[in-house]
């Protein structure tokens, strides 16, 4: 049984709508009150959800623990840098070698990832994002360790613009929104099912009839190209990219966010990263050891909550007698 | 007898230095129920490992539909149509009874790419499913979560898990493995009415059992056979070996 409901008119789904629309209301309200810094914290809370969403595909469905996700996010940060480099500043053209190299990568990466699993999975996965990490370092003709700024943000043309803030917000939130309800309509659907299964029972899988293999590296893939376009929206955020982008601890920040908010439940990486990096942004105001106050309440909340903070609200809402949807 | 359906000849494993497939040569006929018994750690478990391709035999091959399959991968060998169930319960646990089967369906109903269906809205997959689940008696629990459903129970989703896809070669792991006197019951009834509509292979310890159920037996020791024929055939030959060999061989 999945917590996941599957009706449209169920309470969850349209609490979830209501947050979502409130989300839309972001720009407006900080207009209002005239703090357009909410925008753009919720503008990163939006581009790390995606990247966590991402994550949580192959972490929380398929039960692959990718140790290595940031490589994504500077795949995409490095599309678009290197192309406005060189003057190329089109974002379809970004977009479109994002998704190419992406998926490129994760497609070469998952094959070899694959035949491996445990801890074996997690240190490869990890040694893939490090060669990217140091290959990005290297590139000195590109700042190297310094990273790239970015003069201009990404040109999406006549249709849309994220040269403001508030463009850059809705074309987040609009990615978030589409990522999110496509999940919910994966983990329903064969291959969701299909993959929910591997991760419970790959020997069974595999005598059931299931050529396993090519259904996790297709889930590799598209968690890879997902997150190489948060990686985009990432380097036109900043206006940067840097190979800090793949450091290893941003790979480990991404798992935190998934298990943080609710492993395997699609609303979980949203709010994971929201609680992250407002817990990030709050805290370190007060203390550059913000660290110390993060990691015991991460500890308390995997402890107290097997499915995140948004596990909680799920297994309240499954122990009212009243409310038995599945 | 018409020609076999699924065959080895020479199998052998070994797990170190000890040798728990002995040169095998081991026949199924379309139709039949065939018994394997034999004490523990007579190399069972390890043929039907063998046959569905879970462990590669050291040497010996296997042939099904006169086809040979020793190198092909699990999931192509169950795919051509041989199935099997599981001895220490293999289900997923975080799915219902119904999800579960659905599952099963699944893997023999094409690809699972493109499909955006939710599948407890698929009739392809639910209605073979639903049929399955009444088969082995479980409709009435088909919603329940098969973490929660009681020990024969799960003997009984097994045995829906390997019956939805319709295989030509049902392999069965023990499937009354630590069932009570009544569960046990229910479930014989129900493996002799799969009797002549599939082709059975059923890895049993109770001799009552496989006496009363098989067509044909095969009576495994070490790994090797030392006995293979029909129940009555197979009961004399007991008789004999307990004669000669002492109660150990005999009790099986």
């Amino acid at each position: 049984m999945l917590p996941e409901a599957l009706s449209a008119r169920s309470p969850r789904v349209i609490a979830v709508a209501v947050f979502m629309l409130l989300l839309a209301a972001v720009p407006l309200i900080s207009g209002a009150i005239g703090q357009s810094y909410y925008v753009t914290l919720v503008t990163r809370i939006l581009i790390f959800g995606l990247a966590a969403a991402s994550l949580n595909l192959v972490l929380g469905y398929g039960g692959l623990v990718s140790f290595g996700h940031a490589l994504y996010l500077g795949i995409g940060a490095y599309s678009v840098g290197i192309l406005s480099f060189h003057g190329v500043s089109n974002g379809w053209i970004h977009l479109v070698v994002t998704l190419a190299l992406s998926a490129l990568v994760s497609f070469l990466t998952g094959l070899v990832c694959m035949r491996t699993s445990g801890i074996a999975f997690i240190m490869i996965t990890l040694a893939f994002a490090q060669m990217f990490y140091f290959l990005g370092v290297s590139l000195k003709q590109y700042g190297g360790d310094d990273g790239l700024t970015i003069a201009q943000r990404s040109d999406f043309g006549p249709l849309f613009s994220i040269h403001g803030n508030t463009g850059l917000y809705y074309l987040a939130l609009g990615l978030v929104a589409a990522t999110l309800y496509l999940s919910w309509r994966f983990v329903h659907a064969r291959f969701g099912r299909l993959l929910l299964g591997t991760k419970s029972n790959l020997r069974r899988m595999r005598a059931l009839g299931f050529p396993v293999l090519r259904y996790q590296v297709a889930a590799y893939v598209i968690s890879g190209c997902i997150c190489g376009v948060a990686g985009l929206l990432l380097a036109n955020f900043t206006n940067f990219a840097s190979p800090a982008y793949m450091y290893w601890t941003v790979s480990g920040d991404l798992i935190v966010m998934v298990i943080l908010g609710g492993i395997a439940t699609i609303m979980g990486p949203l709010v994971g990263a929201a609680v992250y990096v407002i817990l990030e942004t709050v805290l370190s105001a007060y203390t550059q050891h913000w660290m110390v106050i993060l990691g015991p309440v991460i500890v308390l909340i995997a402890l107290l909550a097997n499915r995140g903070l948004y596990g909680l609200l799920l297994a309240r809402e499954s122990s009212d007698p009243g409310n038995s949807a599945p | 007898m018409s020609a076999p359906i699924l065959s080895t000849r020479g199998l052998t494993k070994r797990f170190g230095g000890l040798l728990v497939s002995d040169c095998l040569d081991f026949d199924v006929i379309p139709g039949e129920l065939h018994a394997v018994i034999g004490p523990n750690g007579a190399g069972k478990t390890t043929l039907i490992n063998q046959l569905i391709g879970e462990l590669a035999p050291d040497a010996g091959t296997i042939e099904f539909e006169g086809r040979d399959i020793t190198a092909l991968p699990t999931y192509r060998r169950s795919l051509l149509g041989i199935s099997r169930s599981y001895q220490i319960t293999s289900v997923f646990p975080d799915f219902t009874a119904l999800e579960n089967v659905a599952l099963a369906a699944q893997a023999h109903d094409g690809h699972s790419f493109g499909s955006w269906r939710p599948v407890s809205r698929e009739e392809r997959l639910v209605r073979p499913a639903l049929a399955a689940l009444e088969e082995v008696g479980l409709s009435a629990k088909k919603d329940a979560c098969a973490a929660e459903l009681a020990h024969g129970e799960h003997r009984q989703l097994e045995l829906a898990m390997a019956l939805v896809s319709r295989p030509k070669v049902l392999l069965l792991d023990e499937p009354m493995a630590g069932m009570g006197g009544l569960e046990s019951e229910s479930m014989i009834r129900l493996l002799a009415s799969l009797k002549g509509r599939f082709t059975v292979v059923l890895v049993e310890h109770d001799m009552d059992v496989v006496f009363a159920l098989a067509d044909r037996i095969t009576v495994l020791v070490y790994g090797k056979t030392i006995a293979s024929g029909s129940p009555g055939a197979i009961r004399a030959s007991i008789e004999v070996k307990r004669a000669y060999l002492g109660e150990r061989y005999a009790s099986g």
